[in-house]
């Protein structure tokens, strides 16, 4: 027990290590203020449903998109050494399609949502393989080729939606963005889990987690050692394609209604920052995936804290920056290497005087 | 080139004349000329309503002939109003990008003995340029919907808040009248908090007030989107709302699908800034109306869930 703390400290823990520690601080700061912040319920919902509710629930049920958004990201922040500003605007333009599709079938059941789906899916995947193109083929720099998309993504899902803001309703569509019946966990928290099995999955039985860290690390390298790089990245683009479907659709099944000037709004911010927080280098290279997921929980932890202080939604941004800044600071690898050194030289010192003591 | 400036000024004046003498032609006992200057329709589901108002009163069987002019620029605005009054229309209707840059154009209206009607928003200029204006309130519109609020005669006002995005027109418009309520001690703030008009901001906020214990039994959300979230959030948590609910919801912008909300009875309010101002207008430019009123504040529309008609939402709701 006492090894696995000093492993901690020592940072034993890797890259995961910061953001444990904000959730650890996050939920010590929650218990001080007011215990009863972790309550747990269980309760009816208005369609009769037994389901669970409280803070945490709250926190893990609303952090789903920037969840999933985070997995594709970190994928491609690893495989192109940089990062997709058009994740909001292309999760409005995925989420168009889904409700127009959907609205051209004069019934909602399970085939037409699957449909839809498929066809959104199919879409964001196109508007990522636009973006990989530009940044694999064309080697423009990520935040610039994927700039255009963000400034014309909402205009495009304008069109789509023709101006106004088209409802859909249906119970299957709110059994995805709410709770299905006889589940009383969020259906948004269980799709993440979907997710995240999947990746686990896919880098247990393929090799591209390794190939995407070695594009990352050393493109030159990696091509010599015969790894088709351009595709590698276009990959990434064409996965995040899919994290970003996924998310716009449960933004879509949560209200029944596909505004695409506020559905997902600045979460490419929140995206790349969960990355930061995960302990990835945004510089690409060597990644975790459970590092960014803990980052999208710290993120909306430190929303819903300040809302149940009731800290007026303006201010919430602010608050963040300063929380923000402190975590990136304490993961910089200054700070590290200084900690490092301290470590040491407390171990140096515990040993000569032990080494004192058995002399004399 | 010399030779070829001056045969393009000549017919370019030709042109003018040809034009001013087909404007003139139809003075007559022919159909009123209108030119309506307003923004695109692609700007809101208010302006949608509002162009398709303007096209449906001026229409040819009621004695128009319209043209119209969509522009979010001032300068193309005003530029299209010069050409309105070169080709001699009758009446200009105004709806203006700016306040401001408008004195020259109506000027000359004036001379060339064209009629001015400035609808939805107020220009700078003096009064005597133009016939009247018929404006929104914005105010008015937050009076309405808290006074409604106060005729419910709950027995106690507990009020979650949710504002549009600071600062803006409505948001103003909507927050000063319950402000005014919270101020005086009448209602009690749960929470107050702007989501920007984000739907999904919305839903967290009622979700944190819910998760706190706190007790409400009003929803004041500034428009439909952010009412839809509020609910979404009583929805998970089994909060009854609606007519005959635990909590009151209350939206704005009369979206045609928020109105049925309030015909399923699942809403209690819904206001409306009203881009309707044609028909004031045509009554006016008809003599139907008369008025010795420069500004005509055009009156606010709130529906009720418990007498909401289909007709009702066909006539006034915004979008499909």
């Amino acid at each position: 027990m006492k090894s696995k703390f000093k492993k901690i400290f020592a940072g034993g823990l890797g890259q995961l290590t910061i953001p444990l520690i904000a959730i650890a601080l996050l939920v010590i700061f929650n218990l001080i203020r007011d215990p009863s912040f972790f309550s747990i319920t269980f309760s009816h919902n208005n369609d009769g449903n037994t389901i669970i509710e409280g803070n945490l629930i709250s926190i893990i049920n609303g952090a789903s998109e920037l969840a999933i958004l985070a997995m594709g990201m970190t994928l491609v922040t690893a495989a192109c050494r940089g990062q997709d500003i058009s994740v909001g605007a292309a999760a409005a333009i995925a989420g168009s399609v889904f409700v127009k599709v959907l609205k051209a079938f004069s019934v909602i059941n399970p085939g037409t949502v699957i449909f839809a789906f498929i066809c959104s899916c199919i879409v964001a995947m196109l508007f990522g393989c636009f973006n990989g193109v530009l940044v694999a083929v064309f080697k423009i720099q990520p935040m610039i080729a994927t700039l255009i998309l963000y400034t014309c993504g909402r205009s495009i899902a304008y069109w789509i939606n023709g101006g106004a803001t088209p409802n859909v309703k249906s119970h299957i569509l709110s059994g995805i963005g709410s709770f299905i019946p006889g589940i009383p966990i969020p259906t948004p928290v269980l799709i993440v889990i979907l997710m995240a099995v999947i990746f686990m999955l896919v880098f247990r039985f393929t090799s591209l987690e390794l190939l995407t860290q070695s594009v990352g690390i050393n493109e030159s390298a990696a091509k010599l050692n015969g790894i088709n790089s351009t595709f590698i990245k276009l990959l990434s683009f064409i996965i995040l394609g899919v994290c970003v479907c996924v998310a716009g659709m449960i933004g879509v099944c949560r209200l029944g209604l596909i505004n695409h000037e506020t559905l997902l709004i600045d979460v490419e911010m929140d995206t790349i920052l969960a990355v930061a927080i995960g302990g990835n280098n945004l510089g690409g290279g060597k990644f975790k995936i459970s590092g960014s997921i803990i980052g999208a929980y710290v993120i909306q932890m430190l929303t819903t804290t300040l809302y149940a202080m009731k800290v007026s939604s303006t201010d919430v941004k602010a608050y963040k920056a300063i929380v923000i800044v402190l975590l990136v600071v304490i993961g910089s690898p200054v700070v590290k290497r200084e900690f490092d050194k301290v470590v040491r030289n407390m171990k140096a010192k515990k040993k000569s005087v032990s080494k004192g003591a058995a002399e004399s | 080139m010399k030779r070829f400036k001056a045969l393009a000024i000549t017919a370019v004046l030709a042109l003018t004349f040809v034009l001013a003498a087909c404007g003139k032609s139809g003075n007559g006992s022919g159909p009123i000329k209108v030119g309506v200057i307003n923004n695109p329709p692609s700007e809101s589901g208010y302006r949608e309503a509002n162009v398709k108002d303007m096209e449906a009163v001026f229409s040819a069987e009621n004695g128009y002939e319209l043209k119209t002019f969509y522009s979010i620029k001032n300068d193309e605005q005003l530029q299209a109003a010069q050409g309105f009054i070169t080709e001699g229309v009758d009446y200009l209707l105004i709806s203006a990008a700016e306040t401001t840059g408008w004195d020259e154009v109506l000027t000359k209206a004036k001379e060339a003995g064209v009629k001015v009607y400035i609808f939805d928003r107020k220009i700078d200029v003096d009064e005597s340029l133009y016939e009247a204006a018929v404006i929104s309130n914005m105010a008015a519109e937050g009076d309405t919907a808290v006074q409604w609020l106060l005729d419910q005669n709950l027995p106690e006002y507990n009020v979650i808040h949710i504002q549009g995005a600071m600062g803006s027109d409505a948001q103003i418009g909507r927050t000063g009248a319950l402000q005014a309520q919270f101020d005086n001690g009448t209602m009690h703030c749960v929470v107050q908090q702007t989501a920007t008009w984000d739907e999904a901001e919305a839903k967290n906020i009622v979700e944190s007030v819910i998760n706190s214990g706190e007790s409400f039994n009003v929803i004041y959300a500034e428009n439909d989107g952010m009412a839809k979230g509020a609910v979404a959030a009583l929805d998970e948590h089994g909060i009854t709302h609606g007519v005959g609910g635990q909590v009151v919801v209350m939206g704005f912008d009369c979206n045609k699908w928020a109105l049925r909300e309030l015909k399923d009875g699942a809403w209690n309010y819904d206001g409306q800034c009203s881009p309707f101002q044609a028909q004031i207008i045509s009554d006016l430019i008809k003599g139907v109306n008369t008025t010795s009123d420069k500004i005509i504040i055009n009156e606010e529309k709130g529906f009720d869930a418990t007498t909401i008609t289909d007709s009702d939402i066909e006539k006034y709701g915004l979008g499909e």
